[in-house]
């Protein structure tokens, strides 16, 4: 459907007669770039008004304190929209993130008896395998990833009940709780280890063959096959980047804590899903940018952080960040109709 | 001894630059492949005509690695080839331009050509520099006017034909596939494309050429390959054969007469449309179509011939002007309203606005007709593959059953099923836009026949077509279009080619 509108919109531009037309249209539309470039980077327009306006709002918002806090806060659902970004490119979704973030939190620090190496190689590898499980089961049955993972993330879910006896555990490893405890200036080590990842992630997608081709495989899958794409080895890769995510953030979170429940990251696919539509990327693929990310997983922390300092009541931070997520993708709509 | 050096030599030894013999392919239920075998020389245009549905476009997906063969050979430059993907056929030099376009349209002219393949520094980064300095050179060799860095979407459908084009070029392929490209181009385009399809039959470039229109195979071609329900029955040289005789050959039996003009005599006014206008689409759009009429309309593609059909269907808003049903007027607002009129439109661009791929023929049929096939809720099947089974006999359309999705049916046979869906509501004015494109020969009459006898049993139908022969072999009455406003209005006696031609072309 999306690639035949564009074709249409081509048409109608290249078609001589209406050329003239479009042309003073335009030119009678004063300021119509900067409008354009709001409506292409809107979420960190949103964001600078939720900065400004909960700096007015609280006299604790805007210190250098709360904001690295916020940052430091966003890390975690900001890993975890690192790899749903990819996915989401291609035209799928990952649904066990949150599940897949609490087995590695639960493995980092159980398998901390075997030494702290062994604990974290076996949480990432555990991120590494869900991640290409899920893919290999995606491109293999062709089965949508929305149902694939969505059992995904109950059975995982289940596996880490399974694995902790409905226990916390905590860490017993000093130098694994102080890692979450390490900040360069007033920035967390945890916050600098994300930017760094997301930065060299929008690097990769925008440089390299991996990046462009998915976008060619969520624009139009069949032309990407046409054209030779591998597109199975691609999805599957890109689950792996998100399970690894998963793990990451798993085991940053477990770190700050210096703990893991078995609850842990649940419902973080939706917060995660939520930064990721937030910041410009399309459920149906083809388009997005982890630039338009950053700003909806940053937006996500500042009005939860902001909302807590202004004392709204817990269930109506809830409502609130509902009404901003819909409110939020009708302007999207809006500028994308143009 | 290099491999290329051994494959001269095996090229040398023969005079073909594809073979292809005794090839199968069986989907579910079809056998779309019955050991099929025809030959390509370098530096010949081969057509290959068949019915919709005879296995054209599987026959070329074999030879492009889209799909395996079941059984049969193919040599590419005497060489037994077994592809295991598009991107191995298109290194080896064989390359296909699909029949809906395959490109990917959020990329940029670059990426799309060298997609699956881009040149690469270290790490997997692209190397842009080089991707960008590969396709202007490209682009120039051809000719083309845009360039490396722009977004195929924003391209006409020419030029991101022309885009599937410049692969050929880039890959250095030998044998190019052209799979219906005339399908959705103007008359000027057409012509450009013959010119490249000129220059690489130059270069012994082997091409294969696909298409439903017999006066484009006298054209271009140097020898033309029948097939029918997947064998094939006979190659000929051009020069040596007509359209009667492929006719024959194709569909096994002879036409008659190609056109049909309905005979009734028209009766009341049943649509009028008065100054109807959508700044910088269409301009001042005032015509009328009467019971039983059967009216033509006739304009170069972009000339705004689609928008007034969606206007009075209730797509697009009027900035002003009124439509007229049966002398009063009325506010067309959406599609819904004006199938409550008892208007219909069949679109022109029917993957997008015409079926549900992953359903069936038969309830793709009746979608329109929910409400009134259902007792209670609960859909009448019988009467819904009784209309299934009527429509699929007149408009021949071939499928297996009612439950077959139309996204395994070929391509003709998809656009089939969106006339039939429209067909079903039984509408007292259908708008037909470019009924026939992609539709084979012996279908088209059979179309052709059934919208003259519709128009005699009182039904008004617009169709909207840029083939001259086919608006002035069915049409009562001809409008014809040109850059948003309509220039003439011809009764069929008194109506030529020239005339349509000056009416339809901008004059400065
Ligand atoms: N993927 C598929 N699955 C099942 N059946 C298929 C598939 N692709 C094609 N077919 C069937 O194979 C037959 C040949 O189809 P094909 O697309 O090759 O026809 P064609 O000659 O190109 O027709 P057209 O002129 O309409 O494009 C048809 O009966 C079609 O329904
Ligand atoms: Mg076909």
């Amino acid at each position: 459907m999306k690639s035949v509108n564009s074709i249409d919109k081509s048409m109608a531009q290249d078609a001589p007669t209406r050329k003239s037309v479009v042309c003073t249209q335009h030119e009678r539309f004063l300021g119509g770039s900067l409008l354009h470039w709001v409506g292409r980077n809107s979420i960190w327009v949103i964001l600078i008004v939720c900065l400004i306006g909960f700096s007015f709002g609280s006299p604790y918002f805007f210190t250098v304190f709360n904001l690295s806090n916020i940052l430091v806060q966003s890390a975690f659902i900001g890993f975890l929209s690192i790899g749903m970004t990819l996915i989401m490119i291609n035209g799928g979704i990952d649904l066990t993130v949150g599940s897949t973030l609490a087995l590695c939190a639960c493995l980092a620090i159980g398998l901390q008896q075997y030494g702290l190496v062994v604990a974290i190689t076996g949480a990432l590898g555990a991120g590494l395998l869900l991640g290409f499980l899920n893919g290999i089961i995606v491109v293999k049955t062709g089965v949508h990833s929305f149902i694939v993972t969505l059992g995904g993330l109950i059975g995982i879910r289940g596996l880490v009940f399974v694995y902790t006896g409905e226990n916390s555990l905590s860490a017993t490893n000093m130098s694994f709780m102080n890692f979450g405890m390490i900040s360069i200036g007033p920035v967390s080590l945890i916050a600098i280890l994300f930017l760094v990842f997301i930065a060299f992630a929008q690097w990769a997608l925008s440089r390299t063959r991996h990046g462009r081709e998915a976008y060619a495989i969520g624009g139009n899958r069949q032309a990407a096959e046409n054209a030779g794409v591998k597109v199975s080895r691609h999805i599957v890769i890109n689950f792996m980047v998100s399970g690894l995510m998963a793990a990451v953030a798993g085991i940053t979170m477990s770190t700050q804590m210096g703990a893991a429940t078995p609850n842990l990251g649940t419902n973080y696919e939706l917060w995660t899903i939520i930064a990721v539509v937030l910041g410009g990327t399309k459920l149906q693929g083809g388009a997005g940018a982890l630039w338009g990310t950053l700003g909806g997983v940053l937006t996500l922390g500042v009005l939860r952080n902001g909302m807590n300092l202004m004392h709204v009541q817990p269930f109506y931070v809830l409502v609130l960040l509902g009404v901003v997520l819909i409110l939020a993708l009708i302007v999207d709509k809006q500028f994308n109709n143009e | 001894m290099t491999a290329n050096a051994a494959q001269a030599a095996v090229s040398a030894a023969t005079e073909y630059v594809l073979e292809v013999s005794g090839v199968i392919k069986t989907f579910p239920g079809v056998k779309a492949l019955d050991e099929v075998s025809f030959d390509v020389k370098p530096g010949e245009v081969h057509a290959l005509v068949g019915e919709n549905g005879a296995g054209k476009s599987t026959l070329m997906k074999v030879l492009a690695g889209n799909y395996k063969p079941d059984g049969g050979t193919i040599r590419h430059m005497g060489e037994p080839v077994r592809h295991n993907n598009p991107l191995e056929a298109k290194e080896r030099g064989i390359l296909l331009i699909h029949q809906e376009l395959s490109l990917v349209s959020e990329l940029s002219v670059a990426e799309n050509i060298y997609l699956g393949s881009m040149p690469l520094k270290s790490f997997g980064r692209v190397d842009w520099r080089m991707l960008n300095e590969k396709t202007n050179r490209v682009l120039k060799d051809m000719h083309c006017s845009f360039r490396a860095s722009d977004i195929v979407g924003s391209l006409s459908i020419a030029k991101q034909q022309m885009v599937e084009i410049a692969r050929a070029d880039a890959f250095h392929c030998n044998v190019v596939i052209f799979d219906e490209p005339t399908a959705s181009l103007t008359d000027q385009e057409k012509e450009a494309l013959f010119e490249t399809i000129r220059k690489l039959k130059a270069q012994d470039v082997g091409i294969v050429y696909i298409s439903h229109k017999m006066s484009e195979i006298f054209e271009i071609t140097d020898r033309i390959t029948v097939l029918r329900d997947g064998k094939t029955q006979g190659t000929m040289n051009t020069a040596d054969t007509d359209a009667d005789d492929i006719t024959h050959r194709m569909i096994g039996r002879s036409l008659d007469s190609y056109f049909e003009r309905a005979e009734s005599e028209p009766g009341d006014e049943l649509l009028r449309v008065e100054g109807l206008t959508i700044t910088g689409l269409i301009d001042d759009i005032s015509f009328d179509i009467r019971a039983g009429e059967v009216v033509g309309m006739y304009g170069l593609v972009g000339a705004g011939r689609s928008e007034v059909a969606e206007t009075i269907f209730g797509i697009r808003k009027p900035d002003a002007g009124t439509i007229f049903w049966r002398g009063q007027p009325q506010q067309i607002t959406s599609p819904k309203a004006a199938m409550k009129l008892g208007i219909g439109l069949v679109p022109e661009d029917r993957k997008g606005q015409g079926l549900v791929l992953g359903m069936g023929g038969r309830d793709n049929t009746t979608l329109p007709l929910v409400n009134e096939l259902n007792v209670f809720g609960f859909m009448q099947r019988g009467r819904e593959t009784a209309l299934f089974d009527k429509y699929k006999k007149s408009l021949q359309i071939r499928t297996t059953g009612p439950k077959q999705p139309v996204v395994n049916l070929s391509g003709g046979n998809q656009q089939k099923f969106v006339i039939a869906k429209w067909l079903a509501t039984e509408p007292k004015l259908l708008i037909l836009d470019e009924p026939t494109r992609g539709i084979d020969v012996g279908s088209k009459s059979e179309i052709h026949k059934l919208i003259a006898r519709l128009a005699e049993e009182g039904l008004a139908v617009l169709v909207i077509s840029s083939e001259m022969p086919e608006i002035m072999g069915i049409s009562q009455r001809i409008l014809t279009m040109c850059e948003g406003r309509l220039t003439g209005d011809f009764s069929h006696s008194d109506v030529t080619e020239n005339k349509l031609l000056n009416a339809a072309s901008p004059q400065d």
